[in-house]
């Protein structure tokens, strides 16, 4: 047999990425690119399977039937998302029941925004608005990431998602318009969700330590403080137009970057809930623990039933 | 093929957009069998109208080119310029051609 040479290999293979070829599942792509794709995807799998219970927890009381019937759609979309990412992490060769126990080891990590409560009606708004805007600013390049598959499935996951953001928005509208205790609950959802929606683009850039490898291999577009800076001036401006203020003293437009100067983060927080210690981080793996644990005798039994089928056919 | 117990076999689906078109591979999903496999393939790749006829094949059953022969299968084409109805000198004046 032939010796294959890794770094000519290697080189062909950041070749096509620098000609904007995508690499589709077959294809020779270094250890490393396939490690940090199948951490990525499966932990954007993750997010988007976690990320249906603070919403699942409002399905039951919402306050009619339309916002019932959205905020379902809504909450089935995030599940097909889940599915079409662990589609695409598959494509890599990781096993998908392995990538989800890992979740409930605590082994892989999920969008730390999810272990947040959502304590009033007010926060489904506050989600869709924030929660989906911040992942639309994050997702969008992804549809040009150079792994074939995972960009595919952003470019179905973004079309859903604009769907979510405006009827959040449009939650976050009719209660700042409504009563005084209306307004103020929304207010008080922009409060709560409003510094972790900008912790969602993760560490800034002088703390991230994938980005630079990430955006060689065009995995990454975007650094995580140009995609925040860019959320902070579309969204603030939303704010204001439904006559809610952002909870940052330290707003202010700036004309020489053409962007709204923020706030500082507060990075201790971030860490906090990423390393378990958010106020639902249990909560959330033990709900998806139990659901697999007691979904298994439906997984067993439909096998079970193939294969009947299957020796009676045969 | 027996199924084991902690994955139900891969499936890959394609939709038919309408009428007239091709049906065209959208992803895949794991179901227990054919049945389970299109309704799944229902909820998750037409919740927005995108299709109106699914195919599922097991993923195992597909045979696939190795990109390794990409050149030695596709680079003749390439050459045989003639294939082309633009490799054609057409005289002026000629129409219906």
């Amino acid at each position: 047999m032939e010796k294959v040479d890794n770094k000519d290999l290697e080189k062909k293979f950041q070749e096509k990425i620098d000609q904007d070829i995508k690499i589709e599942p077959n294809d020779w792509m270094p250890d490393n690119y396939r490690d940090t794709l199948i951490r990525q995807i499966s932990q954007h799998a993750h997010s988007e399977v976690v990320g249906m219970l603070p919403e699942g927890n409002w399905i039951t009381r919402a306050p009619n039937l339309r916002r019932k019937a959205v905020l379902l759609a809504k909450v089935q979309d995030e599940a097909g998302h889940g599915l079409y990412l662990y589609s695409a992490v598959e494509t890599l060769g990781a096993d998908r029941e392995d990538t989800i126990d890992d979740l409930h080891s605590g082994k892989a990590k999920y969008s730390s925004i999810f272990n947040y409560p959502t304590l009033t009606w007010a926060d489904m708004g506050a989600i869709g608005w924030l929660v989906d805007g911040a992942a639309i600013m994050n997702q969008v390049p992804l549809c040009r990431c150079s792994y074939g598959p995972y960009a595919r499935a952003m470019v179905r996951v973004c079309k859903e998602e604009s769907f979510h953001q405006r009827q959040g928005f449009e939650v976050m509208t009719k209660l700042a318009a409504g009563t005084p205790e209306q307004k103020e609950m929304a207010q008080d959802a922009l409060n709560r969700f409003w510094w972790p929606a900008l912790m969602m683009f993760g560490p800034n850039d002088a703390d991230s330590k994938h980005t630079e490898q990430s955006m060689k291999w065009k995995i990454k577009r975007h650094t995580n403080d140009e995609l925040r800076q860019q959320f902070v001036n579309v969204t603030v401006p939303q704010a204001e137009m439904i006559g809610l203020t952002v909870p940052d003293k330290d707003i202010k437009w700036n004309d020489s970057k053409n962007g709204y100067d923020f706030g500082a983060i507060n990075w201790d927080e971030f860490w906090q809930v990423v390393g378990g210690n958010g106020p639902c981080n249990q909560e959330r793996v033990e709900a998806r623990r139990k659901a697999k644990e007691n979904g298994s005798w439906v997984v067993e039994a439909a096998a079970a039933f193939a294969n009947k089928r299957m020796k009676k056919t045969a | 093929m027996t199924i084991e117990k902690k994955n139900w076999p891969l499936w890959e689906v394609f939709i038919r957009g309408k009428q007239g078109l091709n049906h065209k591979h959208v992803g895949s999903l794991r179901a227990s069998d054919s049945v389970m496999a299109i309704k799944n393939a229902r909820d998750v790749y037409t919740r927005r109208a995108e299709g109106i006829s699914i195919w599922v094949v097991p993923s195992n059953m597909i045979s696939a080119s190795d990109p390794c022969d990409e050149e030695s299968l596709f680079e003749p084409s390439q050459s045989k310029v003639y294939r082309h109805p633009t490799f054609y000198d057409v005289p002026d004046g000629i129409s219906h051609m």
